[in-house]
């Protein structure tokens, strides 16, 4: 540990040592982290934004090369495929995101109930956590588009069941190691409620690895939404997504390459840029040791 | 010639030097003990002895040492394994780690015999049976084939100490042999670990922060401070008459019968890290004997005319300084 | 070790009846009459009763699963109806395919990763770690049916070297097993280096070198070995995954097997068939792990013990 005083001031020297500054000023974080922010921008100010729209047919354009007045080329359909992405951006990011954060939430509380309280209840979890460990996403997900049927909302529901095991088990063992914490023992001393030690105590020392976990997680949650949609259960048309880009691309494989190489590439370069911000997080808040634990 | 002869020894790892300059020597038949608390550089002098610096990044960076007119700052890998093990042995802290869990405790015995005496299979395990029995390790024939978890940690930390005389080794450097045992089984591995130096003719370096161990074991101490000699002299030497202020203060830390329920000495404040050495001497911010030249100008080691070496500009019984 | 083996095998007998209630119930979690979804549309009176007595659809739940559960143990579980086949048919006819093409990415996957996690953690730090790294991050981010897509495209397409689609030649595995591969490949190499690094840190592994064994030596017989458990554990829990992937690349490769029968079935609402495909691939997932914890106890004495 070092003694000596740092005497430096500023907002400058502030913002460098703040974990915002940890992250972003990192060639790692920076350059994810922006891209993640334009992504999030593009999405959001599509209908504003697009060169075209994303659903308006025009048959005697169809399956055009890249050029100048269409980027990314056209569809089978004569739709550009750049605005198409950028519309897939919405359905890609709203429904992993809506769906991880609902799963953490439901898995944070699951997993600190069963980490405090233990007993029968922590057991039950336990097995349900170890259960469905062992299945992969895909497997879930397939199974419960197979009770619901095809669509956005069964996507996001799969989603989130599917990744609930992970939240569940990492804030427990968070909780776990938490719980007979000496500061945890005074509080309840002290004459707190369980839920006054839960939420107020345990939780926020348990956010930040869970949090972490759930931006990963909506990375992998990315790919599972394309995934459904490549295989014609996620988000029906004309909703645009970039799975069903590449679904319907494949019978012009040979023609037009670039109906699935794009949609692709985006899913692609989003999730490394998600992993890579995710990491750069992890080293600046320096929780490596406690994310092992889930 | 004494069989290890270490001088002027300074590591360097990762751009941070945590020894400088260190010298001591042991023979065969003796035994020396090096003290110091955690962050002293004990088991990295270990380390640069065995030739293991690169496996934490470090290297040597001046100095020599030489063992039986070998020198082994610059003697080759190949070369290095063949003293490894055979001539030089080693006896790490930790026996519950220091077993590899997957092997059988006989079959790692073995390996030393099969690799440096080039024994057979059933040569090497009457080999190692038998100096288990040495060892006073009960029913060895049985525990043989036994796993690491299988034994107490007396038991493995015998087991170390097997693997180490496999050899025959020459010189055996103990770091911190009991430290993780119980306090009734420090007694009787130490006591094993004399009798073998007495038996065998052998030369043992143990390193502790135990002075009380070292008043009982050895013949002569080296007491190492942040990385640099404070002090060494005879054993019963320096416990009649401690010079460093660090060393008195060490000896006074040790628990004795008469001392009052209730009142165990430290010495304030922290050993110092290795990024953040003080200038001159290193042990001047504790030190109760400190004056001007300390934070200053490093103090030379000294070879008073009693004999032993001492660095210190106030040693102990050359006048009072106040602070 | 054989009352190890029991034990887990006891083990999976609760997990067997959880995953095939959830599987047998879809059929009446579906909105929708039961004997409607398991009909065409437009089906006579009689056809419906036919069917109500063959699935015993006018039973109460409890026995209808254990009707279910009898029958498939008898090898009926039901007739597709788009296909009109029985489900078991249809089953048999696949299951060799996708066989063929779990082991054959399982090995790939196993054998590359294990190698590349072991290079990258004895050369740290240099280019080929670095790369191993690089691979690893593509790996575990590339959706893996578009990286399948980008294969055809390659090899396929533009260099023609291999067949585009179906299981014709022995050609035909090769794009598939490379897709499911480096996704697994990416897993293992990660693991694997990640537990040699960890498990060179260890105390024993310095008394190794104290002993003067030669450095390779400790590397590849005493490390690795070690490093390997937890390849292992992650590998039986990640079988799962594997088989998630091929059940992809299946379709995308359009190569007969349980995924693209799923897939269809799915698409095509035809619960026989999906609950047969999911039957089958959820006691795959449960052999696999239970074949991983058994390796692992096979070459880890601690695990044995813990389990008496």
């Amino acid at each position: 540990m070092s003694l000596a005083i740092d005497t430096q001031t500023g907002a400058g020297q502030s913002f460098r040592r703040s974990v915002a500054g940890k992250v972003l000023l990192t060639p790692k974080g920076g350059i994810s982290g922006c891209y993640l922010i334009c992504l999030l921008l593009l999405a959001l100010l599509a209908p504003w934004v697009t060169p075209y729209p994303y659903d308006v047919q025009e048959l005697s354009i169809a399956s055009q090369a890249p050029s100048l007045a269409h980027w990314l080329g056209t569809d089978e359909f004569g739709r550009d495929v750049l605005s198409r992405i950028m519309y897939g951006a919405r359905t890609s990011l709203s429904v992993s995101f809506t769906a991880i954060s609902v799963s953490v939430l439901v898995g944070m509380t699951l997993g600190a109930a069963a980490g405090y309280f233990g007993g029968m209840f922590d057991r039950f979890v336990t097995a349900a956590v170890d259960l469905s460990w062992s299945f992969p996403e895909i497997l879930i997900a397939l199974i419960l588009v197979a009770i619901i049927g095809p669509g956005l909302h069964s996507t996001m529901l799969a989603i989130g069941i599917a990744y609930l095991a992970q939240f569940t088990r990492l804030t427990r063992a968070q909780i776990l190691g938490l719980k007979n914490e000496t500061f945890i023992e005074a509080t309840r001393n002290l004459g707190a409620s369980h839920g006054h030690i839960v939420f107020r105590h345990l939780m926020p020392n348990a956010l930040a690895p869970v949090i972490i976990c759930g931006m990963l997680a909506t990375g992998d949650a990315i790919i599972l939404e394309a995934t459904l949609g490549f295989f014609g259960l996620g988000a029906q048309p004309p909703v645009p997504s970039w799975g069903a880009m590449m679904s319907s691309g494949t019978a012009q494989i040979f023609k037009a390459p670039w109906i699935i190489i794009f949609p692709g590439l985006a899913v692609a370069v989003t999730v490394i840029m998600i992993n890579l911000f995710g990491d750069a997080l992890i080293r600046a808040l320096d929780i490596r040791a406690k994310l092992r634990e889930g | 010639m004494a069989l290890l002869d270490v001088r002027n020894l300074s590591i360097d790892i990762h751009g941070i030097r945590p020894l400088g300059g260190i010298s001591f020597s042991v023979d065969k038949g003796e035994i020396l003990g090096i003290v110091g608390e955690s962050g002293s550089g004990k088991s990295l002098t270990a380390l640069s002895v065995m030739g293991l610096l690169p496996l934490i990044g470090g290297r040597i960076e001046r100095g020599t040492i030489t063992f039986d007119g070998t020198e082994l700052t610059t003697l080759p890998e190949p070369a290095f394994r063949r003293l490894r093990g055979r001539r030089i042995a080693f006896i790490t802290q930790n026996p519950m780690t220091s077993l590899d869990p997957v092997m059988r405790v006989g079959a790692q015995i073995d390996q030393v015999a099969r690799l440096h005496l080039k024994l057979d299979a059933k040569a090497a395990q009457a080999r190692s049976i038998e100096i288990m029995e040495k060892l006073r390790i009960p029913e060895a024939a049985t525990l043989y084939h036994h796993y690491p978890h299988q034994l107490s940690g007396g038991m493995k930390q015998r087991i170390v100490i097997a693997m180490a005389l496999a050899a025959d080794p020459d010189l055996i450097i103990a770091d911190e042999p009991t430290t993780a045992l119980d306090v009734t089984i420090q007694a009787q591995i130490i006591d094993l670990l004399v009798e073998l130096v007495r038996d065998r003719d052998l030369a043992l370096i143990l390193i502790t922060h135990d002075m009380g161990v070292v008043a009982q074991t050895c013949d002569r101490v080296v007491v190492l401070y942040a990385g640099r000699i404070a002090e060494s002299h005879a054993v019963q030497a320096i416990f009649a008459n401690p010079r460093h202020p660090y060393t008195k203060a060490l000896i006074r830390c040790i628990p004795r019968e008469d001392t009052v329920t209730g009142s165990l000495t430290g010495i304030p404040g922290a050993v110092p890290s290795v990024a953040h050495y003080p200038a001159g001497c290193r042990y001047h911010p504790r030190c109760a004997r400190r004056g001007p030249p300390c934070d200053g100008i490093v103090p030379a080691l000294e070879y008073p005319t009693g004999g032993g070496e001492i660095a210190c500009h106030f040693p102990e019984g050359a006048g009072d300084v106040h602070v | 070790m054989l009352s190890y083996i029991v034990r887990r095998l006891l083990l999976l007998i609760p997990v067997f009846f959880t995953v095939s209630i959830i599987i047998f119930g879809i059929i009446h979690l579906v909105p929708g009459d039961p004997v409607d979804n398991l009909l065409r549309i437009g089906s006579t009176p009689e056809q419906k009763a036919i069917i109500t007595a063959r699935y015993g659809l006018d039973k109460p739940l409890a026995q209808q699963y254990l009707l279910w559960l009898g029958n498939m143990a008898q090898g009926d579980l039901g007739d597709a109806i788009v296909m009109r086949r029985p489900v078991s048919a249809l089953l048999a006819q696949n299951i060799p395919f996708s066989l063929r093409l779990g082991a054959a990415a399982l090995l790939f996957s196993t054998l590359l990763g294990i190698a590349a996690g072991t290079l990258a953690a004895i050369y740290k730090d240099s280019k080929i770690d670095q790369s191993v790294m690089a691979g690893i991050l593509l790996g575990s981010t590339l959706p893996s049916f578009w990286l399948g897509l980008l294969l055809i495209l390659l090899f396929s397409v533009q260099l023609g070297w291999l067949p585009v689609s179906g299981a014709r030649s022995w050609q035909a595995i090769i794009l598939p097993v490379l897709t499911i591969g480096l996704g697994g490949t990416a897993l293992v190499a990660r693991v694997t280096r990640i537990a040699m690094l960890e498990t060179m840190q260890k105390d024993f592994v310095l008394l190794l070198h104290a002993k003067g064994l030669p450095a390779r030596r400790i590397q590849l017989r005493h490390v690795l070995r070690h490093a390997l458990m937890p390849v292992v554990t992650i590998l039986g829990l990640r079988i799962g995954w594997i088989l998630g992937g091929a059940v992809t690349v299946e379709f995308v490769f359009a190569r007969p097997g349980l995924g693209t029968l799923l897939i269809k079935a799915l698409n095509q609402h035809d619960y026989p068939v999906m609950q047969g495909c999911l039957l089958m691939l959820a006691i795959a997932v449960m052999l696999g792990t239970l074949i991983g914890d058994l390796v692992q106890a096979a070459m880890d004495p601690r695990v044995r013990q813990a389990m008496t």
